[in-house]
């Protein structure tokens, strides 16, 4: 393969990584707190069109990734009230919460489907974004990626060796334990899961702002649950998040790929790659049921309520 | 001043009755809020979408037409949902029965002296039993969640819809749409009342809930159900295999889906589209919710939540407004149902003071 081609499937499969990543991460630390907040999808939606609302009408993609992120924090809001203080369902609270975000996204975007805006500014180094063969792929990327990294990083090192981190953990393996420690465990929760909404809704806007980018309706397409199964095929384990997302990026890519070679497969087969593999992924991790029990929350969407 | 929530001792019956009452009048309030919000007079908005659709005999019926495919698969997914087995991709499942149906339909295409619908009846429910029974066997086999394996399955189904209707099942005289054949008179679903849409598949929802009701009020089966959602241990002493409570579910799920999709194809729409799948089978799950998890139930929650789509369509060319406020709405409507929900299991009161 010549250097350029391997370079752009590269950068490619990065572009369709990161998304992934972000909304993982994010889902991985809300889970590690003993929360399952199945919205992922609407609030990557509502990330999506805000981020790109709003970087359109502000002329700036700082501000709009921030909307984005606070539009994802927003949702997980509605969903932290209604599970954590109202004590509903988790399961049938993230379905509530990714049917209402795809209506208010598809409301808040009407306006702006079709409409360009500019691709998000990628770092352009002196000499090092013009080394050959990794030159882009170090160092041309823009913010939203190197920030997935960052925050993969940074949630390993909070999750693993920090206080704060030990903390949000005994909660999701044992809240009536930190609870009797006298650790608040509903606002814990709370925490962990605005972070998760914040984290999906900057995968939403790097959707709009940099992989296609442009709104359209349902333009996840599905991404946000993925990333929910990412979580299971990580076994809660970040780095393996890392794996999972790349791996999948990488199958995406090889869809379009595919396409081109014009095998015969029809280009609708080819698109059932990704959740199909979402599928086998799913069953390859589960069937060992002690791996899961070893390393998913003990908590995981049990309500916690403080009686007596 | 900060409220105590205060776990009751028992489930409260009244509320369990009250909270979908409760969710849909606080629905209507927060309804009028946005509209005040929007501008629109908001009462004049709230008649269009909630009380003109009913003022026609057309449409009042299309309220049963409506409401048919979604007390099918709201019925199915409630058994589930009571032994807490997830199915949340009842929309392929409804997918794959329209293309089974559709399937008997063409190849049945010139037969006329026969009524080739009720071949699609089982073909249909096979259907949707088939792209169930696949999160079952992944589920009892394998572990893995029915939840992220049957949505996927939803995907999956959608594109095979796509590759039909491009493809092999694309109409030779259409023009190069991207649909079937429209569906002969012998592979239709018959209307029974004059001036309406009203057709068989009506009937065979309400005939769902009578069999639904009989299963769950009557048999055993009912009873395990029930028992395997609230008390899982319970269920496990007495010997009801989760097992085979799974593949009930997502069987009887699926094919009930499949079902509501063969009588779409068979009735309203009359040929497979790539506009077949609206999203029926993720709002069976807020009927399903409604309805208490029960067929009857069911029944009204489906009636309330077809009118939400007529009223939709209402606002749309009265007022305006985008096809998404229908979708706004119905999250909105299960967030208020899921929160008032709490007063079935707790009571709020003002906190007691504790003498130290």
């Amino acid at each position: 393969m010549d250097s350029v081609v391997f370079t752009s499937v590269v950068l490619s499969i990065i572009s369709a990584s990161t998304p992934l990543l972000l909304a993982a991460t994010g889902e991985l630390v809300t889970e590690k707190s003993g929360v399952l907040n199945l919205g992922v999808e609407g609030m990557m939606l509502v990330g999506a069109v805000v981020g790109f609302a709003v970087t359109l009408t502000t002329g700036n993609a700082f501000i709009g990734i921030l909307a984005a992120a606070l539009g994802g924090a927003l949702m997980a809001l509605i969903f932290s009230v209604l599970t954590l203080t109202l004590l509903a369902n988790q399961v049938a609270t993230g379905l509530a919460l990714t049917i209402f975000g795809i209506g208010l996204a598809a409301m808040m975007g009407a306006s702006f489907v079709g409409q360009p805006v500019g691709k998000l500014p990628a770092l352009d180094l002196p000499y090092l974004t013009d080394l050959p063969l990794i030159g882009r792929i170090l160092f041309g990327q823009d913010g939203l990626v190197y920030f997935s990294f960052i925050a993969l990083g940074g949630t390993i090192w909070f999750l693993f060796h920090s206080h704060a981190g030990l903390v949000l953990r005994a909660v999701g393996d044992s809240h009536d334990a930190a609870h009797a420690i006298g650790y608040p465990v509903i606002a814990i929760r709370y925490g962990a899961t605005l972070f998760g909404g914040a984290m999906s809704g900057l995968g939403g806007a790097y959707l709009s702002l940099s992989y296609t980018p442009m709104w359209a309706e349902d333009m996840t397409a599905g991404r946000g649950w993925i990333a929910l199964a990412l979580v299971v095929f990580a076994t809660w384990r970040p780095l393996r998040l890392l794996l999972g997302a790349y791996l999948f990026g990488g199958i995406t890519i090889l869809q379009f790929h595919v396409q081109t070679l014009g095998l015969g497969i029809p280009a609708q087969m080819v698109s059932m790659l990704p959740y199909l593999a979402t599928i086998v992924v799913l069953v390859v991790i589960s069937t060992d049921r002690s791996k899961i029990r070893l390393n998913a929350p003990a908590c995981l969407g049990r309500p916690f309520h403080v009686s007596g | 001043m900060r409220l105590e929530i205060i776990p009751r001792g028992a489930r409260s019956q009244v509320w369990t009755y009250a909270s979908p009452l409760l969710a849909i009048a606080l629905t209507l309030a927060t309804t009028l809020i946005i509209f005040l919000l929007l501008g629109k007079e908001p009462l004049e908005a709230l008649r269009v979408m909630w009380i003109d659709p009913l003022l026609t005999k057309r449409g009042f019926s299309e309220l049963f037409v409506k409401a048919a495919p979604l007390i099918m698969i709201g019925v199915g997914l409630s058994l589930g949902f009571r032994a807490n087995i997830w199915n949340i991709g009842a929309e392929g499942q409804y997918v794959m029965g329209a293309i089974f149906a559709t399937g008997v339909a063409l190849y049945f295409y010139d037969v006329e002296s026969f009524p080739i619908w009720l071949l699609m009846i089982p073909a249909g429910i096979l259907g949707g039993m088939f792209w169930g029974a696949i999160p079952a066997l992944l589920k009892t086999r394998f572990n893995a969640s029915e939840i992220l394996t049957s949505l996927m399955l939803t995907y999956v189904a959608k594109l095979v819809l796509l590759y039909l209707v491009v493809g092999p099942w694309k109409d030779p005289d259409g023009y190069g749409f991207p649909q079937s054949r429209l569906l002969t008179s012998a592979a239709s679903s018959p209307h029974l009342i004059p001036g309406t849409r009203i057709h068989v598949g009506v009937v065979a929802a309400l005939i769902v809930v009578a069999i639904g009701w009989f299963l769950l009020s009557k048999s055993l089966l009912g009873f395990k159900l029930k028992v395997a959602g609230q008390a899982p241990r319970a269920a496990a002493y007495a010997g009801f295999s989760t097992k085979s409570l799974t593949w009930l579910s997502l069987l009887v799920g699926g094919g009930l889906a499949g079902l509501a999709g063969m009588f779409e194809i068979a009735g309203p729409i009359g040929q497979l589209t790539p506009a077949l799948p609206t999203g029926y089978g993720f709002t069976a799950i807020i009927v399903a919710f409604l309805g208490r998890l029960h067929p009857v139930g069911v029944l009204f929650g489906g009636l309330v939540l077809a009118l939400s789509y007529l009223g939709g369509e209402k606002a749309q060319i009265a007022l305006g407004l985008p096809a998404a406020v229908t979708m706004i709405n119905q999250g909105i409507l299960l967030f208020y149902l899921l929160a008032c929900d709490l007063l079935i299991r707790y009571r709020i009161s003002l906190p007691t003071r504790k003498v130290a």
